[in-house]
């Protein structure tokens, strides 16, 4: 592995720290945990209404993958744009997203960021860059290729941030949209979250390169592969990517080592993988447990601090759910509404 | 304003035409650029957008790899970022390539988000056979995305509606979907110039008539056109509506015209079954002209087959003047 202990030996003092810490300030920081915190609760909250019948469909929970999500969008602006997966609701927060207008798309409602329309498959908020996630395995790719082609063209200097899954590399559109991002050196950064299955096969079974990032050596790109659990190396490496993005070098893309905790979407039973191999990515790996004592180590926030974020979290959801219950369902005379664009 | 402002006609080639109105779109409005493959230097397969590349250069008239599904998506995502890509498939058979990109993505993007974005995205698809190139290079796949919401499907038949509904194309603010037929390509016609635009979703009747109502699409109108023509020497009468748009579809004019007339028939050159003759069918079967109809509905369309290499058996699978003579000759006189 790449990463780091889970207890980083070397003491920190300046130069020595990671990444983040000489990047950011706590604030910052404090904040990057809250967004994990915000993820995961707000995919137990989503879970615990699924269950409860409060929404149907299906979903596909990120627990377990939170570094991710916060480590690539922490130095994004909302001028930043991403393209994200079905796997999408930490991108959605990590990007900036209200967790209440979330879950009142998730209730079907119009409160919601689609009116209901989109779902979780469709989650996205436009107007923190989320240009939406995606019921197509790879169909995001092409997308952000285009998004960073117009950034190239207007000169607006942002960065479009392209997310996708392992099993999402073997589709054609991957091999398409990386060709066409190196040849045109756009500012596209491509974010592999591998968490070692697509569905139930494994990143062995389906995939002939070792790693994921390996394929970037096809593309002329960097590929980087970083510990997906470890917020600071992925911020790291998102943040040399960026800068190359910015400066017109091109694509890079980076591979996040990560892991589901939950199944696959709501219908899985967990047959391919061992319960030993979850319980110890939940143990050894978790993202926030790992983030918080590194934390606690460096003096950023006490135990207190950590209480008092999670409480503080634990009522937004608990808000954001109550707003979702509470909103209006859309009118079906509308069903046909957004089909086409309104013109005078 | 444009309106207004008298301009002359000339003749132009459809081709020609084409390259106008993506000529006239890329001076107005620096957010329109052209994609495709071999569209720069070699001025694309059927040379449409000819020398265009030296005019606005390689930035605006990009050529891509070989990537029709990479290729269609990065259009969608320029156009959802606010660009207004022109994306030209070298022969609309390779849509099928880049069918997620259009059907799952363009055509939806916007009713997903819930009217978040929008998708200002025109591709463009060289169609049709009568080129001897055989059954992977000459189909006619319009009704194929004439069945998805969300997009906008055209089928201009003449160099005035190519230019005329490109330009309008260009400026809808949704998903449009060219198909011109390769065969129109060199045929000329009077072309106004500067900037006018040809109204999406409305069907044009090129020929009145009062025993008969031809709807045609595409190069179908002109073969429609040259049998009312002979037809008219047997004093016979017979109307041709040039469908134009396949999505959103003008009921009303085939509705009028057919209460009219009292008869139909429609002419296409796709395959027949479960295309646009069964939906103009089925809609006036539907409709209030139903009940003038004097006789069962005629659809010539394509045979239930691949098109065919050899020259014969090409010709053979498409409707035909003489073919449409024959059943429209047989539809009045009341001989079917
Ligand atoms: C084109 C396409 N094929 C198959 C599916 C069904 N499907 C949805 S998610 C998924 C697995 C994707 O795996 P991966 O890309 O690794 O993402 P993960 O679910 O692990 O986050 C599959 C097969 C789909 N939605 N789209
Ligand atoms: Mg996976």
């Amino acid at each position: 592995m790449a990463g780091k202990a889970k207890n980083g030996a070397e003491k920190p003092n300046g130069a020595n720290l990671p990444f983040l810490y000489r990047h950011y300030d706590h604030e910052t920081l404090r904040g990057a945990l809250r967004k994990m915190h915000l993820i995961r609760q707000f995919e137990e909250g989503a879970e615990e209404s699924y269950m409860r019948g409060l929404i149907h469909g299906t979903m596909h929970l990120s627990i377990g993958q939170e570094a991710s999500a916060v480590g690539i969008c922490l130095g994004l602006t909302d001028e930043d744009q991403i393209t994200s997966t079905h796997r999408g609701h930490g991108h959605c927060i990590a990007k900036g997203a209200d967790v209440s207008r979330m879950f009142a798309e998730f209730f079907g409602k119009t409160t919601g960021y689609c009116r209901g329309r989109g779902g979780s498959m469709h989650i996205a908020d436009v107007s923190t860059g989320n240009l939406g996630a995606n019921g197509i395995v790879g169909g995001g790719l092409p997308i952000a290729v285009g998004a960073a082609l117009t950034a190239k063209k207007t000169k607006s200097g942002n960065v479009v941030v392209c997310f996708f899954g392992d099993g999402a590399n073997n589709e054609g559109a991957f091999h398409e949209a990386l060709n066409m991002a190196a040849i045109w050196k756009l500012p596209v950064i491509f974010v592999c979250e591998n968490n070692g299955y697509g569905m139930s096969t494994s990143v062995e079974r389906a995939t002939a390169v070792k790693n994921i990032a390996d394929r970037a050596a096809a593309y002329a790109m960097p590929g980087v592969i970083v510990e997906g659990n470890v917020v600071s190396d992925v911020a790291q490496a998102m943040h040399e990517a960026t800068e190359r993005a910015r400066k017109g070098e091109g694509p890079t893309l980076i591979e996040c080592k990560t892991y589901r905790y939950r199944g696959h979407s709501k219908s899985d039973r967990n047959r391919y993988r061992t319960k030993e191999e979850i319980e110890e990515w939940m143990t050894e790996r978790d993202p926030i447990e790992m983030f918080e004592a590194e934390l606690q180590e460096l003096g950023v926030i006490d135990m207190a601090g950590i209480e008092a974020i999670r409480a503080d979290v634990a009522r937004e959801i608990a808000e954001g759910i109550e707003f979702a219950k509470e909103s209006p369902m859309p009118d079906v005379a509308n069903l046909e509404k957004y089909v086409y664009t309104e013109q005078a | 304003m444009d309106a207004i402002i008298e301009t002359a006609t000339r003749e132009l080639s459809y081709a020609q035409a084409i390259q106008e109105a993506m000529a006239i779109a890329m001076e107005r409005d620096e957010r329109v650029f052209l994609m495709g493959e071999d569209i720069g230097v070699y001025g694309g397969a059927f040379q449409v957008t000819g020398d265009l590349v030296e005019r606005f250069g390689p930035e605006r008239v990009m050529d891509t790899p070989i990537s029709e599904l990479g290729g269609a998506g990065v259009a969608v995502g320029a156009a959802v970022t606010g660009l207004r890509p022109i994306f030209e498939f070298q022969f609309s058979d390779f849509a099928t390539l880049a069918m997620e990109q259009i059907v799952n993505q363009a055509a939806k993007m916007r009713y997903m988000l819930g009217g978040a974005v929008s998708v200002p995205v025109v591709m463009r698809f060289p169609a049709g056979s009568g080129t001897g190139a055989a059954a992977q290079h000459s189909q006619s796949l319009e009704a194929w995305l004439g069945h998805v919401p969300g997009l906008k499907v055209i089928q201009p038949a003449t160099p005035h509606d190519a230019k005329g509904l490109l330009l309008a194309a260009i400026e809808d603010p949704d998903p449009v979907m060219i198909f011109e037929h390769k065969l129109l390509y060199k045929m000329k016609g009077p072309v106004p110039e500067g900037h006018y635009t040809v109204p999406i979703g409305k069907a044009d009747v090129r020929r009145e008539g009062r025993d008969l109502t031809i709807v045609a699409t595409s190069i179908m109108v002109h073969k429609a056109l040259e049998a009312a023509e002979t037809l008219s020497g047997e004093g016979i009468d017979i109307e041709v509506i040039d469908l134009r748009t396949v999505r959103p579809m003008d009921r009303q004019t085939v509705i009028d015209s057919v209460r009219k007339t009292s008869r139909l028939m429609c002419v296409y050159e796709a395959v027949k079954t479960l295309g646009i003759g069964a939906e103009v069918s089925a809609m006036i079967a539907e409709s209030e002209a139903f009940d003038y109809l004097d006789a069962p509905i005629v659809r010539l369309g394509g045979a239930e087959t691949p098109i065919p290499y050899n020259p014969e058996l090409e010709k053979a699978t498409v409707p035909q003047v003489d073919g449409i003579v024959q059943a429209a000759r047989d539809l009045v006189t009341g001989a079917r």
